[in-house]
């Protein structure tokens, strides 16, 4: 059985100018060891979704109207309070975009580190601080022992994530939700980040859930990948699929927006247009607005259902346009459309 | 070299021996020990500190080393001006003025003090709740604060002697429950945007109860202006008690506090005049000497609302 079992989970915020519907039957599933890229812009639904696995969706405004989530077993929406927090930390931890202020800025990372630990177990004060002087050293941090007692405006920010992350994995998760761990990083330090979280997960099995919007970052690390676009999944799959054969046109869009090293005169493809707004309901398909492909015919009715293909590659497959072109004449041919 | 620049070379040097060493370094510096250090950079801070706790000292270990005790009458003796005897004369009934000045401190700032952290625990807890609990919780929080502040002081004061009858734990209470309130108003409105921040995101997905992360993670971050605050209260406390003293609804005699010293002082001022100037001058310090210290507070725990 699968260590974390996502069914049609729909999170929604009630907002006085109408319902969001940030996050619209979300299926997932992750096994033991097993890392997950989610994919897609900025209001997605990506991070509600791992907010909502965790439970930490504000309510009100947010909602979960409806769904499963079983994690080993259990369902994390039936829990009550007590029993999520025993889970939270323990058995399920999150990293957070911005290292900078994801630390308490009057405590000691000794503090914070060995208060992680003894909320979640029955440990000494002199126990907790040795485990939390070799969760720094497992996370690279030099002269562990002497920089534990330092405060978290004395680290950089990429000392600040990786003390984020030796602070998520010191009760040794099942499972590591990391919310965009990398994007307030520089390049380098990106790589010393991801390297680390992926160095842990080989030596105890954890499971990850990665967060980007950075398609590269999956390449190197995922093992499948989920693309979503306003609250929906629209297309999952193996890395190499989603890499090698995209079928969706957003994810096809995206694969084209990600600057090349070799094209150095191109002018970088973007995807023209924003992402909807959640709070109106959509026919058809959401992307259509902004697909570039050319268009087959007006969308209507329903959102179609997400089909798994034979060889395990999700999609939500609209019909709306052509796409047996690839994106790159596609958009040739939006070009001398323009000039003419 | 000119005086000027002299002035600036120890400028400079004031500043680097301020600066952490490297003993400091190696065991972190606190946003705490920051804040030390620039205040400690502060003059008038710094002369407004050690002023307070001279008057701190004055009162509350003065009266052992007099020969003189508060309540003793002579009224032979009465209303002397200074002398070697009696450094700040007698009062009109023959009592020792200085010893009856350090006495009346002792009140005044037992009153400024007790009825500030009855303030800072009553507003600090509630505040920080209302805030962090959010939505319906806080409206009916901040409506109770509302009303509560919606009520004539004065008033409420009077009802309470009519009540329970005079004495000082009722002045305790009533200006506790006065001033608390802007208290709260306070931490909540920091604890409000604080809760926006990661770190305590972080605590919540480290599966941290509600009241841990409201006393370790959310409490801490607001100590800096609360402190600022709670300083300032302190002579605003001691103002009200001397307004209530000078009313007649505070400390009565022969218990002395600074009110009822420059309420008695007032009466024979055209007289007397030191049995007004002295009490009035040692409150008028207290009270300057706190705002100072406030202020030098404020500046060095927010520096960024600082004016330089």
């Amino acid at each position: 059985m699968a260590l974390l079992d996502v069914r049609s989970l729909t999170t929604s915020f009630h907002l006085r100018s109408g319902i969001v519907r940030a996050a619209q039957s979300i299926d997932l599933s992750l096994e033991r060891g097993e890392t997950l890229g989610i994919v897609g812009e900025s209001g997605s639904g990506k991070s509600v979704t791992c907010y909502s696995i965790m439970g930490l969706i504000p309510q009100p405004p947010g909602r979960i109207e409806s769904g499963e989530v079983h994690f080993d077993g259990q369902d994390l929406l039936k829990l009550s309070d007590e029993e999520m927090r025993q889970i939270r930390g323990n058995k399920i931890s999150m990293i957070f975009q911005d290292p900078m202020t994801s630390l308490n800025p009057y405590l000691r990372i000794s503090t914070q580190l060995t208060e992680a630990i003894r909320v979640h177990g029955d440990v000494d004060e002199k126990e907790a601080l040795n485990r939390a002087i070799t969760a720094l050293e497992e996370v690279g941090i030099p002269d562990a022992p002497k920089r534990v007692q330092s405060y978290p405006h004395e680290f950089s920010g990429g000392m600040r994530q990786r003390v984020m992350i030796a602070m998520a994995l010191i009760n040794d998760p099942d499972l590591l939700i990391a919310d965009e761990p990398t994007t307030a990083l520089d390049v380098t330090v990106q790589a010393r980040v991801l390297d680390i979280i992926k160095d842990r997960q080989e030596r105890l099995g954890t499971a990850v859930i990665l967060v980007t919007h950075d398609l590269g970052v999956v390449a190197g690390t995922c093992d499948r990948v989920q693309v979503m676009y306003a609250g929906q999944v629209v297309e999952s799959g193996d890395t190499d699929q989603i890499f090698y054969d995209p079928k969706h046109a957003y994810t096809r869009s995206l694969q084209k927006a990600i600057p090349s090293l070799k094209a150095k005169d191109e002018v970088l493809y973007t995807i023209a247009g924003t992402p909807p707004d959640l709070s109106k309901s959509v026919a058809g398909c959401a992307f259509y607005p902004r697909c570039p492909f050319p268009k087959v015919k007006e969308p209507e009715g329903p959102v179609p259902e997400l089909v798994e293909l034979p060889d395990g590659h999700c999609l939500r497959e609209c019909g709306y346009c052509d796409r047996s072109q690839p994106i790159e004449e596609v958009l040739a041919q939006d070009v001398e459309e323009d000039v003419q | 070299m000119t005086a000027r620049t002299a002035k600036m070379v120890e400028g400079a040097e004031s500043r680097i021996s301020s600066q952490p060493t490297a003993d400091d370094l190696e065991k972190g510096s606190s946003l705490w020990s920051d804040a030390w250090h620039r205040l400690k950079r502060n003059r008038l801070a710094m002369i407004s500190l050690f002023i307070f706790f001279g008057i701190v000292l004055f009162c509350v270990i003065g009266p052992f080393f007099s020969p003189h005790d508060a309540q003793e009458q002579d009224l032979l003796k009465g209303a002397l001006g200074p002398s070697a005897q009696h450094w700040f004369g007698t009062d009109t009934l023959g009592r020792d003025l200085m010893v009856r000045t350090m006495e009346g401190g002792r009140i005044s700032l037992l009153v400024g003090l007790v009825a500030t952290l009855v303030a800072l625990a009553i507003g600090v807890i509630y505040g920080a709740t209302a805030g962090y609990l959010g939505g319906r919780v806080d409206a009916v929080m901040m409506r109770i604060v509302d009303t509560l502040y919606a009520l004539p002081f004065t008033i409420f004061v009077i009802l309470l002697m009519v009540a329970f009858g005079r004495s000082l734990w009722l002045i305790f209470v009533a200006i506790g429950a006065v001033e608390w309130l802007s208290m709260a108003r306070i931490v909540r409105a920091g604890v409000i945007g604080l809760k926006k921040q990661e770190f305590v995101e972080a605590a919540v997905s480290l599966g941290y109860s509600h009241s841990r992360i409201i006393v370790r993670h959310l409490i801490p971050n607001v100590l800096g202006p609360v402190i600022v605050i709670a300083t300032l209260t302190v002579p605003a406390v001691m103002l009200l008690e001397a307004f209530l003293s000078f009313l007649g609804l505070g400390v009565q005699p022969p218990n002395a506090s600074w009110g009822v010293l420059i309420n008695e002082g007032q009466q024979n001022m055209d007289i007397y005049p030191w049995l007004l100037i002295l009490p009035a001058f040692f409150f008028a310090l207290t009270l300057f000497t706190l705002n100072f210290l406030g202020d030098g507070l404020r500046d060095a725990l927010d520096p960024k609302s600082s004016k330089d």
